[in-house]
């Protein structure tokens, strides 16, 4: 058994946890991924933008910075771009239409008991798990 | 002040993203074969995640503002509708195909290579097209 990616999920899920914290107690916002991303796409958040972009700068960035010091993990992302797009379509309209993604939702929103929240982990969820399956069975996934 | 801490936000979720494995595709859509070789760690993320946020929405119950004197955010939203669980479907299946999610794929996008940075164009079309779509109905 390996367990360095269970310590690993640990830490960085109490990380991602810390960094929600500090936006809702520092900023008063929840840091929601989609939203804060989507209401620069469509103007939505035009009262904040600012805070929106430096938000997303860090996301980006603090990476992108610590890579240039040590070897980051693959995404083993698939080179099926059809694939790709496809999903990055679903998860843009899915995410706007159901006001949040993981982050929004499933960090954010679960660990306040929202129940809209609790809903859209559980559907979620559900869904990606009965879409692996089906993509597994049809040879979409290998 | 108020920038200091949006940076420092996104900052700390993306190292934490990259950290935790949800970056990770291979792992995610590992997380998600509950019928085939389950891969159960991506839990820990989300557990791990929760506690100090939790600890944050019990502090902000008893505060009244921000740090920086905004207001907190106001109780949640209790209505259940159908936009919610649609949405939650599409995303999951987006999700799953791809092993992306809106987060991670931005923590990802300067060494994920093409495929990374297809997944994030796509994904911006999508919120910019729903968006769009609703003002247009409306």
């Amino acid at each position: 058994m390996d367990y360095t990616s269970w310590i690993n999920a640990l830490i960085g899920g109490v990380m991602i946890g810390g960094a929600g914290a500090l936006f809702l107690l520092g900023n008063g916002r929840i840091m929601g991924a989609s939203g804060i991303v989507g209401g620069l796409i469509d103007g939505s958040g035009r009262s904040n933008m600012t805070e929106r972009l430096i938000f997303v700068a860090g996301l980006v960035g603090a990476p992108a910075l610590l890579g240039l010091f040590k070897t980051l993990p693959s995404t083993n992302a698939t080179s099926n771009l059809v694939l790709v797009v496809v999903a990055g379509l679903l998860v843009g309209i899915g995410t706007r239409m159901g006001s949040g993604c993981t982050s929004g939702h499933g960090v954010c929103g679960m660990s306040r008991l929202s129940i809209r929240s609790i809903l859209s982990t559980l559907c979620y969820i559900g869904a990606g798990v009965i879409t692996i399956v089906i993509a597994r069975a049809i040879g979409v996934l290998a | 002040m108020r920038n200091l801490i949006s940076l420092a936000t996104g900052a700390l979720f993306g190292i934490g993203l990259v950290i935790s494995g949800m970056t990770d595709t291979l792992k995610v859509q590992g997380f998600l074969d509950l019928f085939g070789a389950w891969d159960p760690s991506l839990m820990f993320v989300m557990g791990g995640a929760i506690i100090p946020m939790f600890i944050a929405w019990r502090v902000a119950e008893k505060r009244s503002a921000s740090i920086v004197g905004s207001p907190l955010p106001s109780p949640p939203n209790t209505k259940l509708d159908r936009p919610l669980i649609i949405g939650a479907i599409l995303f999951g299946m987006g999700w799953a195909l791809a092993g992306f999610c809106p987060g991670p794929a931005l923590a990802s996008v300067t060494f994920g290579g093409t495929s990374g940075i297809a997944f994030i164009v796509a994904m911006l079309i999508g919120m910019f097209g729903y968006s769009a779509y609703n003002k247009m109905r409306a």
